[in-house]
């Protein structure tokens, strides 16, 4: 414990001492909180000024945490969500009380949904005031109970750095989540020379990699005998840094590979084993595969039903092998025949020991293969009509490399990325999945360029109407100078619900239709970023070089096909083989 | 794109039922609901009650009921829950309930276990000797008498408290409250893994070890 002598002074003046915060006692509990996060190596921070979070915000003026201001907190939760992402570490977001912790409240659940690490920190008023509908008051930790891994409310200006130690090792300790800390400003305010504990998770939460020898065992032997085995990489493959175990596994034993959306970048798409994402708009083969399995491997997925369509054709003729970190996820949605708890990469090689010989898959492999033939994932591009989007994403791709980072926001745009876009590295594609939230594209690719290297692309598919609703960070980007290619595949609609409405509610376009767009190339130029606009096939090359050369924020404003649709599709709660591949099939 | 439609693809006929099991269809039934109780040890801190009731809430447990006290180890709480649900949902229940940060250990009671609720009844105080009678055959006792009204208690198995409500409707029930069943195992077991039996911080300095 330190015994410093004037710690304001201390960290005020000398700012290598306050880097190293746990040799410095804090003055207060907004600077233990500070000292805290600094001593879990937080280097970035995304958050939005407020009343109730000015001391901690007062005490980062004297730390080396890089603080970005987020146009709005929505935005520092998404951009914290894909910082971690990213850095597989956990981001943090900061807001104020009140509607600045609600505002959070989508980020959060985002993240939480994805199990994606993060901490937020969220002023409150005054205890004293607490329960009293004070101003911009509001039961933060009551709030967001539901969608986070656990929140925190702290009570005392000498624990509160423990807490928020606590709280950041919490959210990316077993499975990953968000966590919470809820700040009353006499909290933040108050008295303290204790510094913080180093961060520790509560050793109660710390889950055992290792998983039990026999399901092990039990496992390997139902793989061993299977004849049309599959692999199925979900997020927990990528979150658990498990992707060299994955790859080795899957090619060892000339399995081949599914992933879920949350699990692209596990496998290399161009590797022959490879049948991309399976689910609603996953691939033809890839869907074919999960109907036809006789063992489906699944790792750190939590099926999901836009993977699995209906729970009673899924894989109906499967042993199921699921291996998870959380015993919670094991039969969940589809009962598991192999239960593995522990760690992906951990388990993966507990496999690789325990497993005395190869299936034998060689027809099956075939089959897989006749299906990617099939079923191919391709377009028509006719020169006369307005460009297809898929056709936008892949000259992005090809002008990029294997370290460029995709983000989106959701809707079709995020299906054609998903699509068509050839991912072969982890932590590529940055996405919202789970909760599906429409404007995650800009502010994830801000966290995703202050997360990455300087030298890798960071391109953001996003559609008219995503682009929209979290259009605000473009301010950040710019004043930032960050380096993030928007694409807005725009076709004048909330595209997935007009072919929703196209399917299923004969046609019928009620408020999907955006015949009110702006014009966001020039939009973009009034934020002080710059804009180009695509509206024939001859434009696209040009353009595509132009705004990945620029350096700075840029906004492609991409005048798609306005009839186009997402292809292959998996009706909501159908069979994952019976893929519709146009829409009179469905 | 190429490729026979849906309904000309092969198509595995296998099934598996609203839980994920596959189905054997010679034996195909609907999963049967049963009765369990679960006992969860838990930091006695504020909101930790709301965090379990949230959780079965939104999760659509068929929650019974949900009793909590403090424990004999400080800071520690025992929730005690009863739902009725299939196996697969008791077992969800458990794993998620199993996550919560604040839950330290939990188990599930057998059926030897030692359970018991208390219900206070308000019946109308016409024939005070019959609902003397009727307490006394239930082991309760009375509370508050008044011409008007009696007040009686009565604790034990919850099938003895339905008798035993079945049995003062005759007088006109007018209010009642029951607490849900409480519960421990019997003897030496521990209710919760863990969790070692006997000690109180009356009568032993020794604080009961959970890490076992």
């Amino acid at each position: 414990m330190s015994e410093s002598a004037n710690p304001a002074a201390d960290a005020a003046e000398d700012e290598e001492a306050s880097a190293d915060a746990t040799t410095v006692a804090p003055a207060n509990g907004a600077a233990a909180v500070v000292a805290a996060l600094e001593s879990a190596d937080v280097e970035t921070a995304f958050g939005v000024q407020g009343g109730a979070i000015m001391p901690v915000y007062d005490a980062l003026y004297s730390s080396s945490i890089e603080h970005v201001t987020m146009a709005h907190e929505q935005g520092a939760a998404h951009a914290a969500d894909a910082y971690g992402v990213v850095t597989g570490t956990p981001g943090v977001c900061l807001a104020t009380s009140g509607p600045g912790a609600t505002n959070l409240v989508t980020g959060i659940a985002d993240a939480s949904m994805d199990s994606d690490a993060m901490l937020a920190l969220t002023g409150q008023v005054p205890s004293h005031m607490v329960g009293s509908d004070a101003f911009q008051e509001t039961d933060t930790t009551g709030v967001t109970a539901p969608i986070t891994k656990h929140n925190y409310f702290a009570s005392d200006s000498k624990t509160v750095g423990d807490v928020v130690g606590e709280a950041f090792a919490l959210a990316e300790v077993g499975r990953p989540g968000p966590t919470l800390v809820d700040l009353p400003k006499d909290v933040s305010f108050g008295e303290t020379d204790r510094a913080p504990k180093l961060p520790e998770a509560p050793a109660r939460s710390k889950p055992d990699p290792e998983a039990d020898a026999e399901e092990v065992e039990a496992a390997a032997s139902v793989i061993e005998r299977a004849e049309k085995p599959l692999c199925l990489f979900g997020g927990g493959v990528v979150k658990g840094d498990a992707t060299d175990e994955a790859r080795a596994f899957a090619r060892e034993h000339g399995i081949p590979v599914v992933t879920t959306m949350p699990g692209i970048g596990s496998f290399p798409e161009d590797d022959d084993l490879c049948l991309s994402w399976a689910g609603m708009h996953g691939t033809g083969y890839a869907n074919m595969a999960i109907s036809h399995t006789d063992c489906l491997i699944a790792v750190g997925t939590r099926f999901d039903d836009r993977l699995t369509g209906g729970v009673d054709t899924f894989a109906p003729g499967a042993d199921v092998v699921h291996v998870d970190i959380d015993p919670a996820e094991i039969s969940k949605n589809v009962h598991a025949d192999y239960p593995v708890v522990g760690d992906a990469g951990t388990v993966l090689e507990q496999l690789e020991v325990a497993m005395e010989r190869s299936p034998d898959a060689k027809e099956w492999c075939e089959q897989c293969t006749a299906w990617r033939e099939e079923y191919p994932m391709d377009y028509a591009v006719d020169a006369d009509e307005p460009v297809k989007p898929q056709f936008v994403v892949e000259a992005f791709d090809a002008a990029t490399g294997d370290d460029a980072i995709v983000t989106t926001g959701v809707g079709q745009h995020q299906m054609w990325a998903a699509q068509y876009w050839t991912f072969t590295e982890p932590r590529t594609f940055v996405s919202s999945h789970g909760l599906g939230t429409m404007g995650y594209g800009l502010p994830g690719a801000i966290g995703a360029r202050l997360a990455a290297d300087d030298d890798r692309e960071i391109v953001c598919f996003d559609g008219d109407g995503s682009f929209l609703m979290t259009i605000q960070e473009l301010s950040v980007a710019v004043r930032e100078n960050l380096d993030i290619t928007v694409v807005v595949l725009n076709n004048e609609y909330i595209g997935m619900v007009r072919q929703w409405q196209d399917a299923f509610f004969e046609g019928r376009h009620m408020a999907s239709e955006y015949d009110w767009m702006p014009e966001f190339d020039k939009l973009a130029e009034a934020f002080g970023a710059r804009g180009f606009r695509i509206d024939s096939y001859d434009e696209v090359a040009d353009v595509v070089g132009e705004a990945l050369a620029y350096d700075g924020p840029s906004v492609v404003d991409a005048h798609i096909d306005p009839r186009e649709n997402v292809y292959p599709m998996v009706s909501s709660g159908g069979a994952n083989g019976e893929f519709a591949l146009t829409e009179d099939q469905l | 794109m190429a490729g026979p439609r849906p309904d000309e693809r092969p198509q595995p006929t296998a099934r598996r039922n609203a839980q994920g099991i596959r189905i054997d269809p010679d034996a195909e039934a609907e999963p049967a609901q049963r009765t369990a109780v679960i006992s969860a040890l838990v930091d006695h801190e504020p909101g930790v009650l709301s965090r379990v009731s949230g959780l079965f809430s939104r999760r659509q447990f068929n929650i019974e009921s949900l009793t909590v006290g403090p424990t004999t180890v400080e800071g520690h709480a025992r929730i005690t829950l009863v739902i009725h649900e299939t196996e697969p949902g008791i077992d969800q229940a458990k794993k998620q309930l199993g996550k919560l940060k604040p839950v330290i250990a939990l188990g599930e009671l057998g059926d030897n276990a030692v359970r018991s609720e208390l219900v206070l009844l308000k019946v109308r105080g016409d024939e005070p000797d019959k609902v003397h009678a009727i307490t006394e055959m239930y082991e309760g006792r009375t509370l508050d008498a008044g011409p008007r009204t009696i007040t009686v208690e009565i604790t034990g198995h919850e099938r003895k408290i339905d008798d035993a409500v079945d049995a003062f409707r005759q007088f006109g029930i007018i209010e009642i409250s029951r607490t849900g069943q409480t519960a421990l195992e019997r003897g030496d077991s521990p209710t919760t893994p863990g969790e070692e039996p006997g000690h109180s911080a009356a009568t032993d300095d020794a604080t009961p070890n959970y890490d076992d």
